[in-house]
């Protein structure tokens, strides 16, 4: 107490009845700080503990920095995968797009190039994602919808007419029929005389978040993991520079998941990809450093900044520890992130754009290597021009006009990010244990329990938001009752027409005793368990479509039917 | 007469985007109709089969893969040909309001989008379902 005060009698008073009161008065306050801190919106399955009002170094007593954090860019990399991080390069600002036909397409992405990008980034339709050929019955309805169609050489060749295929790296968001893309990839590349090993890009190919989120499958969960495994190998003995396997969260979060749930099904599918491939005699040190991962990022803001960290550390361990990865690389969780689709409302869509800056902000603080931020009226359907920019712009701003790339981790140290980077990694080790005891991920699968587990999360998410017990801004408060007119993108039916007309007349002009052959090479391929890409590569040279080598190679591996599971 | 409204929850095509359809089956559900979840990839003709055969009131779609204007008008053109005239043809999905309009017109009922509170399903399928029964 300073003199100033102890002159003044009044005061001195006041001091006086506060030491005698001091311990209830100190009571009262932290009853008072816990109940003001409790509002009413709660994010539904978040594993922040309600009651605590602030973390103190209690909360982290047994954090060791050497062993748990470290510096950034050396192991376990919870700080980040890179010694710079975004003082050496900003992430990657990486627009995920594609629709029509793969000549629009190719022009959007020579616009693109022009423009100084390098990176392109392929969406394709369903039946192309599915299997089906455009002129297929079952693909009526869906061609070129939300995404390119490429079903054969001819619309791969299209795709990248005048695009020099070592000089881009190219993206491919596909995973039942990843490796027939691959296959055309590289029969694109052949014929533009560019070999194998300058080839750069990524195809997603992770088969297991489909059974348990997305549900684009073919084949059973063997016979299709064993095919991803031959990517893998084919990758790592003539592709180096290709990611065969983007391990995917952020699908399984958009069905329902939570952030936990996320963190655990996705590194645990990573664990199962790593276990198959060391069975098939890969050295994981060889192809361990060309997986990469895909995380949501949502909401809940410190939730997912936690998230991404404890990944980070994970990882690293079970591949030292349970996969004796020798390389710091094999360790490494490099991830590209996209904020939360099912966050977007389609009340108010302006909205989105705050949403998707709080969440792009989590991913940055997370650590992302690379970003696709949503644009507003995706609630609605594919994104205007207009809006996309607007998406790109928030990322920009971010990087440009804040100081947030500045510091490595600037977060690291905070009692409650470090206490709920733990408690991430705790959570998520039970629920590993749980899918082990189980007999692993395609077992867990087979008996559809990751897929009820998201089940209940999704329905118990939306019974939070109708019984208000989590408020999101203009749905279920703070309503309006005017109707936001918003422009949407449509995509005219002649597509669909002209795609189909393309198919027929690549069929009508082709060697077909040529085409049955490679497609009874496949098969007698897939009946002694070989390698599938070299004989796809070869099909596909001949002319051979997607829609073909699925079919002919079901004969082999049959179909797979989900378990029922409803929640 | 049945006690219980019956409804058909269906994904057509080739989409597999089903958070929608389970959320809005396990709310119907515990709101206390018959649910009949038809899981993936359906065809309108199995569809149209299964509601037939679970001699349903409603048959609930949901599509996200923007092929909404060809599968509605496929079920509905199959649903008149077995005569399920009085059952209710509903869904859901990223459906522009336009489109659902046409539809709404073709002889569809409501169509629902994001952020539709479950409720409003529920009243509307009852009150539906009660107009189709007099």
């Amino acid at each position: 107490m300073n003199e100033e005060i102890k002159k003044d009698s009044c005061r001195q008073d006041f001091y006086a009845f506060f030491e005698s009161k001091k311990e209830t008065l100190l009571e009262d306050l932290e009853e008072r700080i816990k109940r003001l801190s409790q509002k009413n919106s709660k994010f539904p399955g978040s594993i922040i503990p309600p009651e605590k009002p602030y973390y103190t170094p209690e909360d982290i007593k047994n954090l060791d920095y050497e062993k748990d954090l470290g510096k950034p860019g050396k192991p376990p990399f919870t700080r980040g995968v890179y010694e710079t991080m975004y003082r050496g390069k900003l992430w990657t600002m990486r627009m995920f797009s594609g629709f029509g036909t793969a000549k629009e397409t190719n022009e959007r992405f020579k616009f693109l190039l022009e423009h100084g990008q390098t990176g392109l980034s392929i969406a394709f339709d369903m039946p192309t994602l599915m299997g089906y050929d455009s002129d297929h019955p079952r693909a009526r309805g869906e061609v070129g919808k939300e995404g390119v169609a490429v079903c054969t050489l001819s619309n791969m060749e299209t795709l990248f007419k005048d695009i020099p295929l070592d000089k881009v790296s190219t993206s491919m968001t596909i995973n039942p029929t990843a490796f027939i893309l691959l296959a055309f990839y590289v029969a694109v590349a052949e014929k533009q005389g560019v070999p194998l090993y300058k080839l750069r890009g990524t195809i997603q190919n992770d088969i297991l978040k489909e059974y348990i989120a997305q549900k684009e499958f073919i084949f059973p969960p063997e016979p299709s993991i064993k095919i991803i495994i031959d990517t893998v190998e084919f990758c790592s003995k003539y592709i180096p520079k290709w990611h065969p396997i983007s391990i995917s969260g952020y699908h399984i979060r958009e069905a329902g998941a939570t952030a936990v749930q996320e963190l655990a099904f996705t590194l645990m599918d990573g664990f199962t990809y790593v276990k198959y491939a060391i069975e098939r005699g890969l050295n994981v040190d060889d192809f361990a450093p060309q997986l990469s991962f895909f995380f949501n990022s949502h909401m809940n803001f410190f939730e997912e900044i936690a998230k991404f960290r404890a990944a980070r550390r994970i990882w690293a361990r079970w591949m030292k520890e349970k996969f004796g990865a020798k390389k710091e690389e094999s360790m490494r969780l490099k991830f590209h992130t996209q904020t939360a689709g099912c966050s977007l409302t389609a009340q108010q869509p302006e909205n989105n754009i705050i949403r998707t800056t709080i969440e792009a902000l989590a991913a940055i603080l997370g650590g992302t290597q690379s970003l696709h931020t949503n644009s507003m009226d995706e609630a609605y359907a594919l994104p205007t021009e207009k809006a996309a920019k607007i998406a790109l712009r928030t990322q920009q701003i971010i990087a440009y006009e804040t100081d947030i790339p500045d510091v490595i981790d600037p977060l690291a140290g905070s009692y409650f990010i470090e206490y709920l980077t733990n408690k991430m990694e705790e959570e998520a080790e039970k629920i590993f244990k749980k899918i082990e005891e189980m007999g692993g991920m395609v077992e867990a699968i087979k008996k559809g329990w990751p897929q009820r587990e998201i089940s209940r999360s999704a329905y118990e998410f939306q019974k939070a938001v109708e019984e208000k017990r989590y408020i999101v801004v203009g749905v279920n408060e703070f309503v309006e009752d005017e109707e936001t007119k918003i422009e949407i993108l449509k995509i005219p039916p002649e597509i669909e027409e002209e795609q189909i007309r393309e198919v027929k007349e690549f069929k009508q002009n082709r060697d077909n005793i040529v085409v049955k052959n490679r497609l009874e090479e496949l098969r007698r391929a897939a009946e002694r368990n070989e390698n599938l890409m070299p004989y796809t590569i070869e099909a596909v040279k001949a002319h051979v479509t997607l829609g073909e080598i699925i079919e002919e190679l079901k004969k082999v591996y049959g179909t797979w039917q989900e378990p029922p599971n409803l929640y | 007469m049945k006690e219980k409204i019956r409804v058909l929850i269906a994904k057509v095509g080739l989409d597999g985007h089903d958070r929608g359809a389970k959320v809005v089956a396990s709310a119907l559900r515990d709101a206390g109709f018959e649910v009949v979840y038809s899981g993936l990839h359906q065809t309108p003709e199995a569809v149209v089969r299964t509601a037939i055969q679970e001699d349903v009131d409603v048959i609930g779609i949901s599509i996200l893969s923007g092929a909404h204007m060809t599968v509605f008008p496929e079920v509905l053109k199959l649903m008149k040909e077995k005569g399920l005239d009085n059952v209710l043809l509903t869904g859901g999905g990223i459906i522009p309001e336009d489109d659902a309009q046409k539809l709404y017109e073709m002889g569809v009922g409501k169509l629902f989008g994001p952020g539709t509170p479950l409720k409003e399903i529920i009243e509307y399928i009852k009150e539906e379902v009660k107009k189709r029964k007099k």
